[in-house]
């Protein structure tokens, strides 16, 4: 097995005195698409947070290809290729869909021709609105703008939290199709979220987390049969 | 004829010069949701730190001088006042900006010794000129000129470069921002520059009108200013800009009739009426509680 790209170790995650995240480790192994499954309130979020520098962990390490990142600030995690696209989507809503995009770029001083050019193709509805405001668009576009946004910082790790959250079951399909395509392009991609059968079917690798700790892993395919997992999170 | 054109010439310039101070309370409460109580104090000290270093330099050296020091000033105030409670409630960053305000104007009081210090002369802006008649200074017709120009280069600035575009994404959203790999509080630095820059400029024509400088000489037009963001709608320049201009145009219209007593109750009736019956102002955005 190759080294994994992103490998967490005992990582703990504190709010006052709320323990979100109570001492978890795993791996994302490069190239793969890695999905934490949870229900509402067990850690995921704070998970990727921390990894994204908006949170510093009580204890525990983040490393990515063997360099320790732990409670670096988001613009130096952004600039070593790990970008988060957050709950909710969080696009900028006064700005047009092209300035959303250039602002994914934020860290890059190069041309970002060939990246619009890329994004566009991915999501060719973004460059028909492209001059409209980001917040006139709908949930489904709204969504393909902050993954758009994401991968203008060319990510090597691309993490998403919640994408299908409040989308109607065709466009999460798109989505879900969407993520798989840009994995294929290179992109490790590290997945949270609770509509845990989409992901799990998508998904190289899924880790489940119950209330700040991780209680089963496996492929997606062993993880979609698993009976425990069938009744708490597929409603089977 | 005269009498009014020369009333509404000054109305306009004292007008634009509310407006220079306006960007800075604006722009900050765009930022941050900060009402920046020291600013109108930031602006007494360029005032003061001009009169000092005039005694002692060319006033072509002490001009460029005074606002750097100024800009200074302001970031400083930032990075010391405000920047340490960026996580802490609101309310207290509001009372470290009070205290900000009484430090200052009490510096001043030390640095002047309670005496009214006389303002330099300024050349070129200070000579009289007659515009339709009305006799009255050049600084009267240079600022609102002036105002104008560094608003269009203000509004190109935050429309059209890179770190305009991060101060748009900052005002509304920290936690996206951040993840664009956007320094906030370089741009929360940037803004108090601006502010400052702006406040320093405005104290060179507003104090040229005023034969001396006093500690409380920020507190009034500084309040105006505040009023003048409100109205506008606060977070919005350009709403700032227009309620400056309005309010610096009445206020020096009443000044010229027999109700000259009523010219600052005006401008805070004008802030109670705003706020009551519309407390988002001409311009300005609902009213919306950033994460
Ligand atoms: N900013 C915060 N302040 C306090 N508690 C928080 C905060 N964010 C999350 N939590 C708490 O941490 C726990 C984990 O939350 P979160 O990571 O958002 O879970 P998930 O994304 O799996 O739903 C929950 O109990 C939540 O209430
Ligand atoms: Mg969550």
């Amino acid at each position: 097995m190759r080294e994994p790209i992103l490998k967490i170790s005992d990582l703990k995650v504190n709010y006052g005195g709320i323990e979100a995240v109570k001492g978890i480790s795993f791996d994302v192994p490069e190239g793969e698409i890695v999905t934490l499954i949870g229900s509402n309130g067990a850690g995921k979020s704070s998970t990727l947070r921390t990894i994204a520098g908006l949170v510093k962990p009580v204890s525990g390490s983040v490393a990515l290809q063997g360099e320790d990142i732990t409670g670096k600030d988001p613009d130096a995690i952004v600039a070593r290729g790990v970008t988060l696209v957050p709950e909710g989507r969080r696009i900028f809503p006064d700005m047009t869909v092209l300035e959303n995009l250039k602002i994914g770029a934020y860290l890059r001083k190069d041309d970002l021709t060939d990246d619009l050019d890329w994004v566009f193709s991915l999501f060719p509805r973004l460059k028909e609105r492209s001059w409209q405001a980001g917040g006139t668009l709908s949930g489904g576009e709204q969504q393909m703008l902050a993954v758009g946004r994401a991968l203008m910082s060319r990510p090597r790790l691309l993490m998403m939290d919640e994408p299908s959250l409040g989308l109607a079951p065709l466009v999460v399909r798109d989505i879900f199709s969407i993520i798989q395509e840009i994995n294929k392009q290179g992109v490790t991609i590290l997945l949270i979220e609770q509509n845990a059968n989409m992901a799990l079917k998508i998904a190289d690798i899924g880790y489940v987390l119950e209330t700040g700790r991780l209680i089963l892993s496996g492929t997606g395919a062993e993880l979609l049969v698993n009976e425990d997992i069938k009744k708490a999170y597929l409603g089977a | 004829m005269q009498f009014f054109v020369s009333q509404i010439l000054s109305g306009i310039s004292l007008g634009g010069q509310y407006a220079l101070i306006a960007i800075g309370y604006t722009m900050v409460y765009g930022i941050l949701r900060l009402i920046n109580f020291a600013h109108g104090d930031v602006f007494m000290c360029a005032g003061v730190m001009m009169v000092f270093m005039s005694a002692s330099m060319p006033i072509y050296a002490s001009i460029p001088l005074m606002l750097v020091l100024t800009v200074l000033l302001g970031f400083v105030i930032e990075r010391a006042a405000y920047k340490p409670l960026r996580t802490a409630p609101r309310m207290s960053v509001m009372i470290s900006a009070i205290g900000v305000s009484y430090l200052l104007q009490n510096l001043a009081l030390y640095a002047t010794g309670g005496q009214p210090q006389t303002y330099p002369t300024l050349p070129f802006i200070s000579n009289s000129v007659t515009i339709l008649g009305a006799p009255t200074h050049w600084v009267t017709v240079i600022t609102p000129v002036l105002v104008v120009l560094l608003v269009l280069a203000l509004q190109w600035l935050i429309n059209h470069t890179k770190i305009g575009m991060a101060m748009r994404a900052v005002a509304k959203d920290f936690e996206t921002s951040q993840l664009m790999g956007i320094k906030i509080n370089r741009v929360i630095s940037v803004t108090f520059i601006i502010g400052s820059f702006l406040a320093a400029v405005g104290s060179l024509l507003y104090f040229t009108n005023y034969p001396t400088v006093v500690p409380l000489s920020g507190a009034m037009p500084g309040l105006k200013a505040f009023v003048a963001a409100v109205f506008g709608g606060i977070g919005s320049i350009p709403g700032a800009v227009i309620g400056a201009f309005i309010i610096g145009i009445v206020e020096t219209l009443i000044k010229g009739t027999s109700y000259t007593v009523f010219s600052d109750a005006f401008t805070f009736a004008l802030l109670i009426i705003i706020l009551v019956v519309k407390p988002t102002g001409l311009f300005g955005e609902r009213a919306t509680d950033k994460v």
